[in-house]
């Protein structure tokens, strides 16, 4: 079983827990281990301890014994590209007391967007059509362009949704029917 | 006398100088030809326990060699006890190495075995090595050595690169397993792929899922489809989905499949074809990789899954409704292992749709704790023993636990031979009364009395040794951490687990007393471990003098007091002191 430290991609990572919460961007890399266990001779890819604003919890070598040769599973999104400036729009869901902040430059098509939407609010989205828009799932994600109007998302190319996407929101399937291309 | 023992053991070299022994009434052939029908390690061991000539025998027809710990035992000596092996199994590092606690360069280096093998076993055909040191070096001088080589297994290890796996596809024409489990290597490119000849169609088993590497897909295609016995086939995460569908139509007897990566966007006729694909997959029985799989591509799995017994999840992080979708369609589960991204709900789904199930393992997500997911809790774990009346397997990560809950499920599953609770903050007490977890394990060793593997974890009393020792009758292998109150503890371990041969032990208050009251013990065991615990170098010494047929080695740690016993690593052997042992571990 193997888990990676996360340290590289926390500043674009979707963390799970609840909307809100924040972690500091810059990770301190304090090594506390029990005994003073000397890091020279561990492999690098030894957990490292990360001390956000949240409880610190004291990080020990190899607890809980979980193999670290994986990669983080809840990170699957891909590298995002590496201009640097980030595209982040708030994200809302029908019924959830917090909004989220996504950046869409991590994703690199609807595909990836949405299976990351499914993961954040643990909900299902389904799949777009372009004759029914996402009739039929429980929920379905709209934007708002920069005209201020609120559209469905998966209508337009890719490249033109993220430049014209100033937010989103999940909506409940039931409201969205009007939404569709008509 | 402990079954593991491959090497001579010192009640057996005494016969040469005893009294002449009667005439046996089998000649040595007769004896050999129904010796060589004994495949068990342990009846093997008993029948050279006999009499001379049947150790003799014995040591004649053995063909398969098992050493559980690689410095229990010398090249040299197994040389010139077995002389005609052709499957060796070979161990070497400690478990904990798994998990970052052993320097690199600690050893278990298997070079020193192949040079001899290649002297005295040129007719080798299997070699399976776990959590060894493998160059490419060794597997150059394997690939050259052994002109009837067939079978690989690479599980936990590490130092080889592309180089190595090039020999092996280049010069082993009879091969017909590369398993590369679990063993990661920073500089494997995906060349050696290549290397296997254009009329090489022997492979039964491919594994190269834990490989960072990106091999040539038109190569892997031809391979697969011209290896008619392939039967295991597992990918890494390069290949696509639609790359998979294509060596599926090629391997549609596959009865192991390990998938690559599960996202790739596709139309609706490529998913109808893989869907296809896959449901003329029909003896499928193991499946594995799936990484990034998601509701959207799951289905297409379906076809393939009724006769599925062994499914690890452990690659993606699934939610519970896609999870529980999927479990519809595998009534025939044996075994799973799953991510706790499914949570208690999705175990809920496990305990209803797998009644068959034996074997569960929960992995975390989230195991430093970042991002404050509930993974799974004592409900997911009670649903599940509701529903799988045959558990017999678990390793469980949680948060949270409670003795009731743990009462209850070893009463729903009693058959338990492996019991790995892992509760991930250390020292946690149950989480509703307060209390220590001595009840739990308490209840866990009481009822099921065919124990084997024990993990435990949360705070823990000397309570819960006093237990293990009193109870645990059929125990051999305990690992324990951050428990305990005094050497008390693992002295009523020590003393009344009669079948133990793996401890570990980190981060507990045992100190000499406690390591020393297990001396003669542990020339019963294959091995001890402890670390982080209160065992100071003058123990060490004392049980090295004591008893010099143990291994007491001792890795310090830098800048910590030097009386102090940082990791303390003790096995018996006839092979002596390690000659290979880095400047770090002292031996005493």
């Amino acid at each position: 079983m193997e888990f990676e430290s996360d340290l590289n991609l926390k500043a674009t990572e979707l963390r799970l827990g609840l909307p809100g919460r924040d972690e500091s961007e810059e990770q301190s890399s304090s090594c506390v281990k029990k005994n003073k266990r000397s890091s020279s001779e561990m492999d690098s890819s030894s957990e490292h301890q990360e001390s956000g604003p949240s409880a610190p919890k004291a990080q020990v070598v190899g607890w809980p014994p979980v193999r670290s040769y994986r990669k983080n599973v809840l990170q699957q999104q891909k590298k995002p590209e590496s201009d640097g400036s980030g595209m982040f729009v708030k994200v809302s869901m029908d019924g959830a007391p917090y909004l989220r902040k996504i950046d869409l430059k991590c994703y690199k098509n609807y595909f990836d967007l949405l299976k990351a939407l499914e993961n954040m609010f643990k909900c299902t989205i389904g799949v777009y059509s372009e004759r029914e828009g996402y009739n039929g799932s429980e929920y379905a994600p709209t934007y708002e362009d920069k005209d201020g109007d609120w559209m469905l998302v998966g209508d337009v190319p890719w490249d033109m949704f993220i430049t014209s996407c100033k937010r989103l929101r999940i909506m409940k399937g039931s409201e969205a029917k009007g939404l569709g291309c008509l | 006398m402990d079954p593991d023992q491959s090497e001579d053991s010192p009640s057996n070299s005494a016969n040469s100088h005893g009294p002449t022994q009667p005439q046996s009434p089998f000649p040595d052939e007769v004896l050999e030809k129904v010796l060589s029908f004994i495949d068990s390690r342990k009846d093997r061991s008993s029948v050279s326990l006999v009499r001379k000539d049947w150790y003799n025998a014995e040591r004649w027809t053995r063909s398969k060699l098992f050493i559980g710990n690689c410095y229990s035992v010398s090249p040299e000596i197994v040389a010139r006890r077995f002389p005609r092996i052709k499957s060796v199994t070979l161990k070497g590092k400690p478990r904990f190495s798994d998990f970052n606690m052993l320097p690199r360069d600690w050893g278990a280096n298997v070079h020193s075995w192949l040079v001899m093998f290649a002297k005295v076993y040129p007719f080798l055909e299997e070699l399976r090595l776990k959590r060894m040191t493998v160059t490419d070096e060794s597997l150059e001088l394997l690939a050259k050595s052994f002109p009837r080589f067939k079978a690989l297994t690479l599980s936990s290890c590490d130092g080889f690169s592309d180089n190595g796996l090039k020999a092996i596809a280049s010069h082993c024409r009879n091969l017909t397993e590369l398993d590369i489990q679990d063993s990661v290597t920073d500089d494997v490119g995906g060349g050696w792929l290549s290397c296997f000849p254009e009329n090489f169609a022997s492979l039964e088993v491919l594994n190269f899922s834990s490989l960072n590497c990106e091999v040539s897909f038109d190569d892997l295609e031809r391979l697969v489809g011209r290896c008619k016995s392939l039967r295991v086939l597992k990918v890494n995460d390069s290949i696509t989905l639609d790359q998979l569908r294509r060596l599926l139509v090629h391997a549609p007897q596959l009865m192991e499949l390990g998938t690559g990566s599960f996202m790739q966007e596709l139309t609706p006729r490529q998913y109808e074809d893989i869907e296809s694909a896959f449901s003329n997959c029909r003896n499928l029985q193991v499946l594995s990789g799936l990484w990034e799989a998601t509701s959207l591509y799951l289905p297409v799995l379906y076809g393939a899954c009724a006769s599925l017994t062994f499914l690890n999840l452990s690659d993606v992080a699934l939610q519970s409704s896609e999870f529980a979708k999927l479990l519809v369609h595998c009534p025939n589960l044996r075994r799973l292992w799953v991510i706790d991204t499914v949570e208690d709900k999705g175990l809920e789904a496990l305990g209803s749709s797998c009644p068959l199930l034996e074997e569960l393992r929960v992995f975390p997500s989230d195991p430093y704790d970042r991002h404050h997911r509930d993974g799974v809790t004592e409900l997911g774990f009670l649903a599940v023993s509701r529903g799988c009346r045959k558990l017999r397997y678990v390793l469980y990560f949680c948060r949270r636990m409670t003795n009731a809950a743990v009462v209850t499920i070893v009463q729903n599953c009693p058959d338990f031979t492996h019991f790995r609770l892992c509760i991930m903050t250390p020292g946690q007490p149950d989480y509703l009364t307060n209390e220590p977890m001595d009840e739990a394990f308490a209840a866990v060793v009481k009822t099921c009395t065919k124990l084997k593997r024990l993990s435990v974890s949360g705070l823990l009393t000397d309570l819960t040794f006093e237990y293990i020792g009193k109870y645990a009758k059929n125990l051999e292998t305990l690992s324990v951490a951050f428990a305990g109150s005094s050497d008390w503890g693992m002295q009523c371990v020590l003393e009344g687990c009669p079948k133990l041969r793996k401890l570990e032990i980190r981060d507990c208050p045992f100190g000499n007393a406690a390591l020393l009251s297990g001396r003669e013990k542990y020339e019963m065991m294959r091995s001890l471990w402890m670390s982080s615990c209160n065992v100071t170098m003058k123990g060490c010494r004392l049980l090295a003098r004591e008893m010099p047929r143990l291994n007491v080695e001792v890795i310090k740690d830098e800048g910590n007091d030097d009386g102090q016993a940082d990791r303390v690593y003790v096995y018996r052997s006839v092979a002596g002191p390690r000659r290979d042992a880095p400047p770090f571990v002292l031996t005493l």
